[in-house]
């Protein structure tokens, strides 16, 4: 079946039939998927990638001269190319694998952070953040005498960007915002915040877990110092991720981790270190997982990130219609640009209630906070019904899930 | 009566059922239909934090049997505490450290009781436990 739209025309059919897990029933309904913005699921190719690296060729990369860890090798270096790519990163180099966003920003709060900044110095994040974008600096600033600051959140969920303005001064050393919003969807103007944080002297992370899989990511446009992802919201494996950082800051921080594979020499006396990027890359690292990373990321190019988005807007302005139509309903996040996440609260309901009785009928949606505690509070709610939908989501399950809110409602009257 | 005989109770009430609607239009009404929980006991004393809901509970000694009172903001939550308050509630500490609970997995809601963060309930049952330990450590 051709699913066509104003804007696209998908093959949705075929596009389905790669993803394994969404064949089959929930409580006796067809699995409803829509908590892409959690995890997303995996591709035939990508469970393959995984499988064939262990039958075939799995060994020690790097420092094996056998045929088995030259391969290992091999495809593990084509996959930092292929991040390199993705992200249009100038050289692979500038590549580090990581187990996820979390540490990517761990490892930036751990060697710039702790290396370069001082009493007095201020980080600024925002009202946007998920926890993982709060904490590592909070640890941070506990340790070394900083103040972290938040960009403050507008009623339609966008960043306050003239508040932003006024809080950048010659103290300001980082600025740590996500390109996309986790429990609203919001598309942040990071480009703008990295020019506007340039101007006073102040480095960039981007915490880019949510917008990697929806939207176009072009470090040297958006010129951005840090930016940071997870394989496991791409349809690769859970478990690996990618931090890219320009090669002049690389070089200058510390390394992360001491161990294995980031050394060059050592003896008792002294050690020293590996060339970028393996620098940050201490102990052997999760081979299979970057090797299936690649495989994910050609799955993307396949259909093409253009092509992915404008569907995903697609489903989000349907979906926002129709629940929108649901009296009782108020949609949190009605940012201008958003990726494809809908998060909303139903008046007299519990969010747990609604998640509950949605699963019931088959749809996986997540309720709560989404580890975004300070974005419920400046919203004055303990938490949201979040649907959040991929590519492989149809306009029919968008259907099903105002059919369930519905029956949600006749149960709790 | 025993607390096995309250939990075969509910296990055959629960056999009426015959779809997840029935279900759990029936412990939605338990929830509604739960004692008011006292307000001076509202504090961040009684609260168990899930990452989903919030349950207040609150336990006292009448004689040598533990009362239990209990609340959560969600009402599925609500249904469920009502059973387990009607299971556990009015039994000496020792029958309560010693309740082997199988009610929930009998009716089909175990995962209720699944250990993950998100769940409130089963930090509210070790909790229950919790105080019948210290109710019999403050007799003995």
């Amino acid at each position: 079946m051709m699913t066509t739209t104003s804007a696209v025309s998908f093959d949705i059919e075929r596009i389905r039939a790669d993803f394994p897990i969404l064949d089959q029933e929930v409580n006796g309904r067809k699995l409803v998927y829509f908590d892409n913005a959690a995890t997303t699921q995996k591709p035939v190719a990508v469970i393959e990638a995984l499988m064939n690296y262990y039958r075939g060729y799995n060994a020690n990369i790097h420092r094996g001269i056998h045929t088995l860890a030259e391969k290992a090798t091999a495809d593990f270096e084509a996959s930092r190319r292929a991040v390199r790519d993705f992200l249009n990163a100038p050289s692979a180099e500038e590549i580090i694998f990581t187990s996820g966003t979390t540490m990517g920003i761990n490892l930036v709060a751990q060697t710039y952070g702790r290396h370069f900044l001082k009493a007095g110095d201020e980080i600024i994040i925002s009202g946007l953040e998920h926890h993982s974008n709060i904490v590592p600096w909070q640890m941070l600033a506990g340790e070394k005498g900083l103040t972290v600051r938040a960009i403050p959140v507008l009623e339609n969920g966008e960043l306050d960007m003239e508040t932003f303005d006024t809080m950048l001064s010659d103290r300001t050393k980082i600025v740590a915002v996500n390109h996309a919003s986790n429990s609203l969807g919001t598309v942040n103007p990071v480009k703008e915040i990295i020019a506007k944080a340039h101007a006073v002297g102040a480095v960039v992370l981007v915490d880019g877990a949510q917008a990697s899989s929806h939207l176009e990511i072009d470090v040297q446009d958006l010129d951005v110092d840090f930016y940071a992802f997870s394989a496991h919201k791409l349809y690769g494996p859970t478990g690996i991720g990618a931090l890219y950082g320009k090669r002049a800051l690389l070089e200058a921080m510390p390394p992360y981790m001491g161990g294995g594979e980031m050394i060059k020499e050592v003896t008792f006396e002294k050690t020293t270190f590996n060339d970028l990027p393996y620098k940050f890359e201490a102990g052997t690292p999760n081979i299979a997982d970057v090797v299936a990373l690649k495989t994910a990321l050609e799955y993307i190019n396949s259909i093409g990130k253009s092509t992915i988005s404008a569907y995903e807007n697609h489903l989000l302005t349907y979906a926002t219609e129709q629940v929108s139509q649901i009296e009782g309903v108020r949609i949190i996040g009605q940012a201008k640009e958003k990726i494809s996440v809908l998060s909303f609260v139903l008046e007299g309901i519990h969010h747990q209630d609604i998640g509950i009785i949605l699963d019931q009928q088959g749809i996986a949606v997540r309720t709560g906070h989404h580890c975004t505690q300070p974005v419920m509070d400046r919203f004055c709610i303990l938490g949201t019904t979040r649907a959040s939908f991929a590519f492989y989501n149809t306009i029919e399950e968008i259907d099903k899930l105002v059919a369930g809110l519905h029956r949600v409602k006749k149960l709790m009257a | 009566m025993t607390i096995n005989e309250t939990q075969d109770e509910i296990i055959e009430e629960f056999e009426l059922f015959d779809d997840w609607e029935g279900k759990y239009e029936y412990i939605i009404d338990l929830g509604k239909k739960l004692a008011p929980f006292e307000e001076q006991f509202r504090t961040e004393d009684h609260i168990i934090k899930g990452c989903q809901s919030r349950v207040w509970l609150h336990a006292e000694l009448n004689g040598d049997k533990v009362v239990f009172t209990a609340d959560s903001d969600a009402i599925i939550v609500k249904g469920l505490i009502s059973m387990l308050v009607k299971v556990l509630s009015r039994h000496t500490p020792e029958e309560i450290i010693n309740a082997d609970l199988y009610f929930m997995e009998r009716v089909g809601l175990q995962q209720h009781l699944a250990q993950t963060r998100s769940n409130g309930l089963a930090s509210m049952l070790k909790q229950m436990k919790t105080y019948a330990l210290a109710f019999s450590a403050l007799k003995n």
